[in-house]
């Protein structure tokens, strides 16, 4: 039992980081309705940005997790402004295959900069850990955990009450709609791609810390695996996206634990196959019935 | 119907093949065609009965697969692990058509269901089943999980491959041809419409799916028996990314377009080996640049056709 305990929170904080990189899929795909596969390579460039202000700037943690944001989420706009838009009317294969395009030249292109081998970080956060009765929480998962609150309550906080938010909310229900009602509905998608960006950048610095490690093709497995999860919680809905991520990081964590570790990703597609078999919608996603 | 079979289209249809062929059998036996070029060709005759396959369900069904790579390890897996025990090609065609069993129950279970599904899903589902086939030749003992397999003999032939990419294509036309194909086709212009009038939409659409399974479990088995040597990293996303590149590039729904567009890719990744650095960057670049400017492909959904060409020169002689 406390080793169950101790592997449920394991699982929390691995699907903490999965849940801020499935909320840039939900939203971008309930925006714009594209697979947007250069996000799990944002995630790596968050990491990325993360080893390199501290190595060489020597910047502590919360200054770093501010620039690994920003960078991230003018990194989301450019791509979105220059590879995506031109594509807006296009279908959606078209669409998809620039998204792998533009992951391909943010994967190589780090390679080609950073080389390939893994980077590893200096010590940011102290090694002390909590003891809770059975289950032992070290600093860095406390440090998960805090962040992916704060950032789901401010991302509630913005969808929610502020004009941006509102002007999201009504493009990504009826974007013709939108443009009647004056809302500028590029500058809407770009800050879509903004905020998504920024939460993947969170993630990657945090899971760079996690597993003391960024490499350049870090973001492609655990970018799938947080779009299995953004479809697990009902893609678009962002509650969904936040149980999604964690249900997929302990899924994981349970299987390393008590099954084999060698079927580890296998266990993540098999979820994902069977929940759009049973529920194509997913857990919170709304049904949508097609008109003719 | 045997007139049909034996009109003046399909003789110079049969005509050209049978020049291509001994074209590259005679250069391959006078030695202007070294083994690095012929790996070459192979590479692209392999691909383009990937892209051919692949092409009858994303451009012609309409369906969205992401998993391609999935079907073609089956194929490749069930050649090289029979062909190991039984060095012939007896084992061969019997790797082959386990091959084709394998993959076509595999097609069954991962379309019946998912098949009901729509555009994107339908794509990652895909990707999450190819994914769930390599992992599990990762962890067999009969496929030496990662390590993978070698001293696959070598049995793949210039004959045997020309004859395979021949069929297939030919299979692959002719099913766009028949019934199930006009259906097909009707599928990929409007699903509910195509309902609508009728089309039972998920039989022909797991149709067009097993058929596109089948032909690349044989581009699998192909392969393994040109290259030797297996392992479950190459079988990953990237390689059903690189199909579907083919595809795209080429043209959806346009089979001439996916053959020129394999030779195409080909000879450019044949150049690029010599910027390994960079080549993965280009490669993506142009994939962007591609999609923006011309999203149709090369050819679009032009075919070429004999038979339009003869009709053509006869009308012109007619108003002459």
């Amino acid at each position: 039992m406390s080793q169950f305990l101790q592997q449920l929170v394991n699982g929390l904080s691995l699907g903490s980081i999965y849940a801020l990189v499935a909320l840039g899929y939900t939203m971008v795909y309930g925006i714009i309705k594209l697979i947007n596969f250069a996000h799990g390579d944002i995630y790596m460039i968050g990491a990325y940005t993360a080893f390199f202000v501290t190595t060489y700037m020597g910047m502590s943690f919360l200054p770093a997790l501010l620039v690994c944001m920003i960078v991230c989420g003018i990194l989301g706009v450019l791509i979105e402004r220059v590879a995506y838009k031109p594509l807006r009317k296009a279908p959606r294969i078209t669409a998809l295959i620039t998204a792998i395009g533009v992951s391909y030249v943010i994967e190589y292109s780090t390679q080609l900069f950073m080389g390939t081998s893994v980077k590893t970080f200096p010590k940011l956060l102290p090694d002390t850990s909590w003891v809770l009765g059975p289950i032992k929480i070290t600093y860095i998962q406390m440090v998960i955990f805090t962040v992916t609150v704060v950032l789901m309550v401010l991302l509630t906080f913005i969808i929610q009450k502020t004009k941006v938010g509102r002007a999201m909310r009504a493009v990504s229900a009826d974007e013709n709609a939108a443009k009647l009602m004056g809302i500028s509905v590029d500058n809407t998608i770009s800050m879509t791609f903004l905020i998504g960006s920024a939460l993947a950048g969170a993630a990657g610095m945090l899971v760079g810390l996690y597993y003391n490690a960024a490499s350049p093709l870090m973001g492609m497995v655990p970018g799938l695996k947080a779009f299995v999860a953004a479809v697990f919680g009902g893609i678009g809905s962002i509650p969904g996206a936040l149980v999604g991520g964690l249900f997929i990081g302990i899924a994981e964590t349970m299987v390393v634990a008590y099954g084999s570790s060698l079927y580890r990703d296998a266990i993540v597609y098999a979820i994902l196959i069977l929940v759009l078999i049973i529920k194509p919608t997913g857990l919170f996603g709304k049904n949508e019935r097609e008109k003719v | 119907m045997a007139k049909q079979l034996y009109s003046k289209s399909n003789m110079i249809w049969a005509v050209l093949v049978i020049f291509i062929f001994s074209l590259v059998q005679v250069l391959i036996s006078m030695g202007v065609i070294n083994s690095y070029y012929e790996s070459t060709i192979f590479t692209i005759c392999i691909n383009m009965i990937l892209a051919v396959s692949l092409n009858l369900i994303v451009g012609i069904c309409g369906q969205f697969s992401l998993g391609h790579a999935g079907f073609m390890a089956i194929g490749a897996y069930c050649a090289g692990i029979v062909t190991r025990m039984i060095p012939n090609y007896g084992g061969m065609i019997l790797g082959i058509l386990i091959g084709f069993a394998i993959s076509s129950i595999a097609a069954l279970i991962v379309s019946i269901p998912t098949l009901r599904l729509r555009g994107d899903y339908l794509a990652i589902v895909t990707l999450g089943f190819s994914e769930i086939i390599r992992i599990c030749i990762q962890n067999m003992k009969i496929t030496n999980g990662a390590a993978g397999l070698t001293g696959i003999p070598k049995l793949t032939t210039w004959p045997i491959l020309f004859v395979a990419l021949v069929v297939s294509i030919i299979v692959v036309t002719n099913f766009i041809h028949s019934v199930p194909g006009r259906a097909a086709l009707a599928i990929n212009d409007d699903e509910i419409a195509a309902e609508a009038m009728g089309v039972n939409t998920t039989k022909y659409k797991v149709m067009a799916f097993v058929v596109g399974a089948i032909l690349a479990s044989l581009a699998g088995s192909l392969f393994a028996n040109y290259f030797y040597v297996l392992n479950p990293n190459q079988f990953t996303f990237n390689k059903s990314i690189d199909i579907l590149v083919i595809v795209v590039f080429g043209g959806m729904g346009s089979i001439s377009a996916s053959v020129l567009s394999a030779i195409v890719i080909g000879i450019l990744n044949m150049y690029l080996q010599q910027f390994t650095d960079i080549r993965m960057i280009i490669y993506g670049a142009a994939l962007v640049l591609m999609m923006i400017f011309r999203p149709q492909g090369i050819l679009g959904n032009w075919e070429f056709s004999i038979e339009r060409l003869l009709k053509k020169r006869a009308a012109k002689k007619e108003a002459a």
